[in-house]
C-alpha cells in the first residue's frame, strides 16, 4: 500500500525555528544568521558591523564557528555578550542549538543578534534559525565563481555580503562575473561589497541593515 | 555530512505516518530532492540504513526523484535544466545574462507499507 506523506522532512528544526522567531518577536530582537565558507570572514565583518553601530543599538553574538581564527574572547572583549555554541562537529546550526542558548542572553537589552553560522557553504540554509535575515558572506578570496558553485545557499539569502574588498585585485576577482551569478539565482539580495579589515563599504551595509531592522520592529 | 540530520528527519517522519496508518512495516520511501539543495542520494541511504535499524523501516529501499533546476536566458529566451556547478552562459547563445530557478524541492511524497504484515 502506497501511503501520501503531508508533514515534512525538517518539520522537526522549522516548529523550533518559528518558537524562535516568535521569541525574537517579543523581545524586539533582529536576528541574523550569517552563513559563509569557513575563513570568509564572518567574524571579522560581524566585529566591523559592530563597530559602526550607532550608541543605542545593543548587539550580541552567537558564535556557531569553532574554527575560527577570531573566537568568541575577541567579541567578548569589546563588551558584546557573546554565547558559543559547540555543534559537536556538526556542520551547520539547528533551530535547537539556538533556542538553547538563548537563556544565556538578557534578550530585551538586545537589538540586534548576529548568529555566526558553521563555516560552510553547503548546508546550512537547509536549516532554518528562526533568524529575520539570512545573510550569505562570500570573500574575493574565494574567488568569483562561488554562486555558479553553491547557487543553493546564494539562492536562499536576504543579502549577499562581498568581504575582503581590500584584496581584490590580488585576487584578480571578477566582480561582474560574480555579480551576474548572484543575479542569476537570487534577483532580490541586494550585493555590499565591503572590507572587514579596513571598514572600507560596512557604513552602507550598516544603514540599509538599520533600515531593514526599523521595519521589522516597526511590525511588532 | 549534513545529510546525517536530513536523513533522521526522513525516517521519523515515515515511521510517523507508518504508526498512524496502522503501524505497518515500510518497505519503500519516495523523495524528491532538487537539484539545488546539495544533498546527495548515496549518503541519505547510508545514514538510513544505519538510523533505520530496528525499526519499522529497517530494510526500506529510498527512491530518489532528482529534480533538475530550470535556467532561462535573458537574452534568447531558451529554458533548458540545470545542475550546479553553473555553466555561466547559455549553450544556446553564449549569453550570460541567466536566470534560475526551481531545484528546491526537498519532501517525502509518499512511503510504500506492506500491510499483508503488521509489525515492526
Ligand atoms: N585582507 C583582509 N583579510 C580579512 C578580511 N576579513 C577577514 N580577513 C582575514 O581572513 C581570515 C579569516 O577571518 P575570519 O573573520 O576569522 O573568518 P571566518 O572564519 O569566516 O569567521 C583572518 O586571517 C582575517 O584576518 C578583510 O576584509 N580583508
Ligand atoms: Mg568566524
Ligand atoms: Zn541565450
Amino acid at each position: 500500500m502506497k501511503i501520501p506523506v503531508v508533514k515534512q522532512i525538517l518539520t522537526g528544526n522549522d516548529q523550533i525555528a518559528a518558537e524562535n522567531e516568535q521569541t525574537f518577536r517579543e523581545n524586539g530582537v533582529f536576528a541574523l544568521n550569517l552563513m559563509a565558507a569557513p575563513g570568509a570572514g564572518k567574524t571579522t565583518f560581524i566585529l566591523a558591523t559592530i563597530d559602526h553601530l550607532p550608541a543605542d543599538v545593543r548587539p550580541a553574538v552567537i558564535e556557531g564557528d569553532l574554527a575560527s581564527t577570531i573566537d568568541a574572547d575577541t567579541i567578548s572583549q569589546r563588551g558584546v555578550p557573546v554565547i558559543q555554541i559547540n555543534t559537536g562537529g556538526g556542520c551547520h546550526l539547528d533551530a535547537p542549538m539556538v533556542r538553547n542558548s538563548l537563556p544565556h542572553f538578557a534578550l530585551s537589552d538586545i537589538d540586534l543578534l548576529f548568529i555566526e553560522n558553521v563555516g560552510n557553504l553547503v548546508c546550512p540554509s537547509n536549516f532554518k534559525l528562526g533568524t529575520a535575515l539570512s545573510v550569505v558572506v562570500s570573500s574575493t578570496a574565494e574567488g568569483h565563481d562561488k554562486p555558479y558553485k553553491y547557487p543553493g545557499i546564494f539562492a536562499t539569502a536576504d543579502v549577499v555580503i562581498l568581504t575582503k574588498a581590500d584584496i581584490l585585485e590580488v585576487f584578480e576577482f571578477d566582480r561582474e562575473y560574480f555579480e551576474r551569478g548572484l543575479k542569476a539565482v537570487n534577483q532580490h539580495a541586494p550585493l555590499f561589497v565591503v572590507s572587514g579589515r579596513t571598514g572600507a563599504g560596512i557604513d552602507a551595509w550598516v544603514a540599509w541593515l538599520l533600515d531593514r531592522r526599523r521595519g521589522y520592529t516597526a511590525a511588532i | 555530512m549534513h545529510e546525517l540530520p536530513v536523513t533522521q528527519g526522513i525516517l521519523t517522519v515515515a515511521l510517523e505516518t507508518a504508526e498512524q496508518y496502522g503501524g505497518y512495516r515500510i518497505t519503500a520511501i519516495n523523495l524528491v530532492i532538487g537539484d539545488m539543495t546539495s544533498i546527495v542520494d548515496d549518503s541519505v541511504q547510508f545514514y538510513f540504513d544505519a538510523l533505520s535499524q530496528g525499526t519499522a523501516a529497517e530494510g526500506a529501499k529510498l527512491h530518489f526523484r532528482r529534480e533538475a533546476a530550470a535556467a532561462k536566458c535573458l537574452e534568447c529566451g531558451h529554458e533548458y535544466p540545470v545542475t550546479p556547478p553553473l555553466n555561466p552562459f547559455c549553450p544556446q547563445c553564449d549569453s550570460a545574462f541567466l536566470q534560475i530557478s526551481g531545484g528546491k524541492e526537498f519532501f517525502i511524497e509518499s512511503i510504500e507499507v506492506d500491510d499483508e504484515n503488521t509489525g515492526g
